[in-house]
């Protein structure tokens, strides 16, 4: 009779003092291999489909001299620039005022609960429909340039086609797309903290900065962390926005890491120079993993 | 409490006022900010969807269209335009992919979910953070070696090519929202219905389920916008025969004589279902999102 049975039945019948239930040790195994069952539909998909595309690129990524090859190319240097850039400000710019504007979510207007139905649309657009709309306002003549010459008369430059011009451009719109659901985030959170907390510190009183700092930032803070760096991974990985949005021009210099690969693999036909490009964002990627890891089983500040 | 003068109560409540007459001012130009920020990309999407005039795109710096018409929108449904001769079965594959990256997301990740939080395991959190790993590496870091790998299986041109990539990196965010969300609910649930002799598959289906309601709404969602956003997978992987309509539109940039009043009128149908699938939602969406923040 299998274990299995036997627990199933709730009777241990045939085991040897029949008074006694299964034993923890025994009820352990036994969990044990449900959760072997449980985890192997997703071990499968790991291991098919992540690790092993994984450990092939680290093996076309292996050899020294598509190294050499990557240094000697200027176009590398300024993308790994843009990609410093791009992830800067599209993570900080973006997680700083989402952190705010939740706050001013919070407030119970009838009219500030209709905005955010509005605000959280740009999540909801797909990135690649949301970011024509912006290759395309950014053309001349297009919108951005009509309210210039219709507000204040002045014609607008080619946006497009300066290297700092076109990168803020795919930072904006990488913002504008993203912001609102890490809002949405962060609301959530605020919306667990205790109302009186600031009620009574408005009696003693702390006035909106200082609740800031002084309640809700503390409370937040893991949660802030954990956030930033799981955006910093998935901004690194973001290849819609500069592909569609500035294209990586003019000529090239606008483009991030996740673009420059796709060039070298696709375009100009050389997929270990590629895959070399992206992995040499590692040595950056693993240690924001290893923290993501630490934060978020820890739990700092609870209420 | 100490008593105050009528005069120092006066100024004190004259400043409470414009106090909040600041605040209300600095709210409603917020709001009016906010707004124009989040719709000046969408209406820029109709400016165009809107124009009448087919062929290569006319930027003339208007801030309407004079003439506004639906030919753009009647184009796609009646499947006119170029490139879009296809769009029901293009917008069919978007939706195939998209509903079995969601249905395959929600199944694994609560699998794994119930696994990690609700069994006695003891190396559960080594499993988490070997699903975190795979945010190690983007996504579209490794389209090149997962191309490769996909020739290999012979599951080039072939949906579910696309379908398995964004199930590998949907499922860790699912498990991490489940695993927090599990975190607030009572062991003693499972004890109770450990008592009673039920097998783990007994405490799946009718205990972990029905309690993780919301937070598998989230990650239906979090999985469906995934699948919804990808547009290099798609691109790389599928052929033309095969198009879904994130593709579609990329592939317009090397055709300056698109109808890309058409294209925006796509582009903006496929922008509806994640937005229906939100608003049914939006109850659990809500009521998760609270708790699963909280357990950070």
């Amino acid at each position: 009779m299998s274990t299995e049975q036997l627990v199933g039945t709730g009777l241990p019948a045939s085991v040897k003092s029949p008074r006694r239930p299964p034993g923890r040790g025994q009820l352990r195994r036994l969990e044990l291999r449900w959760g072997l069952a449980f985890v192997a539909p997703y071990a499968a998909v790991f291991l098919f489909f992540f690790a092993y595309p994984f450990v092939y690129a680290l093996w076309m990524a292996a050899k020294p001299s598509l190294y050499a090859d990557l240094i000697a190319d200027p176009r590398y240097l300024s993308t790994v620039i843009n990609t410093l850039v791009f992830v800067g400000f599209g993570v900080n710019v973006k997680m700083f005022l989402a952190l705010l504007l939740s706050g001013f979510f919070l407030r119970r207007r009838w009219w500030i609960k209709a905005l955010l139905a509005v605000y959280v649309l740009p999540w909801l657009i797909a990135a690649a429909q949301a970011c024509i709309s912006f290759h395309w306002m950014l053309q001349q003549q297009g919108l951005i340039d009509g309210l210039l010459s219709g507000m204040f008369d002045i014609d607008g430059p080619i946006w497009l086609n300066d290297r700092w011009m076109a990168v803020a451009a795919n930072i904006v719109a990488y913002i504008w797309k993203w912001m609102p659901f890490w809002t949405v985030i962060f609301l959530a959170a605020r919306m667990t903290i205790p109302r009186n907390i600031y009620d009574s510190a408005e009696i003693d009183g702390a006035n909106g900065i200082r609740c800031f700092v002084h309640i809700t930032f503390p409370v937040l803070a893991n949660l802030y962390l954990v956030c930033t760096l799981l955006s910093t991974l998935w901004t690194l990985g973001d290849f819609t926005t500069v592909f569609i949005v500035s294209g990586g021009g003019p000529s090239g210099y606008s483009d991030v890491l996740a673009t420059l690969g796709f060039h070298y693999a696709f375009d100009t036909a050389r997929p270990g120079l590629g895959v070399a490009a992206v992995m040499s964002a590692l040595p950056v990627l693993i240690p924001v993993v290893i923290l993501l890891m630490r934060r978020f089983q820890t739990r700092e500040v609870r209420i | 409490m100490t008593v105050l003068s009528l005069p120092t109560l006066l100024s004190r409540r004259s400043s409470y006022r414009l106090r909040r007459v600041m605040v209300e001012t600095g709210s409603a130009v917020l709001g009016v900010v906010l707004l124009i920020w989040s719709l000046f990309p969408i209406y820029n999407m109709f400016l165009i969807a809107l124009d009448p005039e087919e062929g290569e795109i006319e930027f003339a710096g208007n801030l309407w269209t004079p003439e506004p018409s639906l030919d753009g929108f009647l184009d796609v449904i009646t499947q006119r335009a170029r490139y879009l001769e296809d769009f029901w079965r293009q917008f069919g594959n978007s939706i195939f992919i998209g509903l079995l990256t969601m249905v395959l997301t929600v199944l694994i990740g609560s699998l794994v979910g119930f696994a990690v939080s609700r069994l006695r395991l003891t190396r559960a959190r080594l499993l988490t953070d070997l699903a975190l790993l795979t945010y190690m590496i983007p996504a579209s870091f490794l389209i090149v070696p997962y191309y490769r790998i996909m020739h290999a299986y012979g599951l080039t041109d072939n949906l579910w090519s696309v379908i398995a990539a964004q199930v590998t990196f949907a499922t860790p965010f699912a498990i991490l929202i489940l695993q927090l969300y599990a975190n607030l609910i009572p062991l003693e649930l499972d004890d109770a219905a450990r008592v009673d002799g039920a097998s783990p598959i007994h405490m799946y289906l009718r205990i972990y389920l029905p309690v993780m309601v919301p937070a598998l709404a989230v990650v239906a969602i979090y999985a469906l916008l995934l699948a919804w956003n990808d547009y290099l997978y798609q691109a790389v992987l599928l052929s033309l025969k095969n198009m879904t309509v994130s593709m579609t539109q990329g592939q317009l940039f090397a055709d300056v004589d698109a109808e890309w009043n058409a294209m925006m009128a796509a582009a903006i149908i496929y922008v509806l279902p994640p937005i229906a699938l939100l608003f049914a939602l939006r109850r659990y969406v809500a009521a998760s999102l609270t708790m699963v923040s909280a357990g950070v």
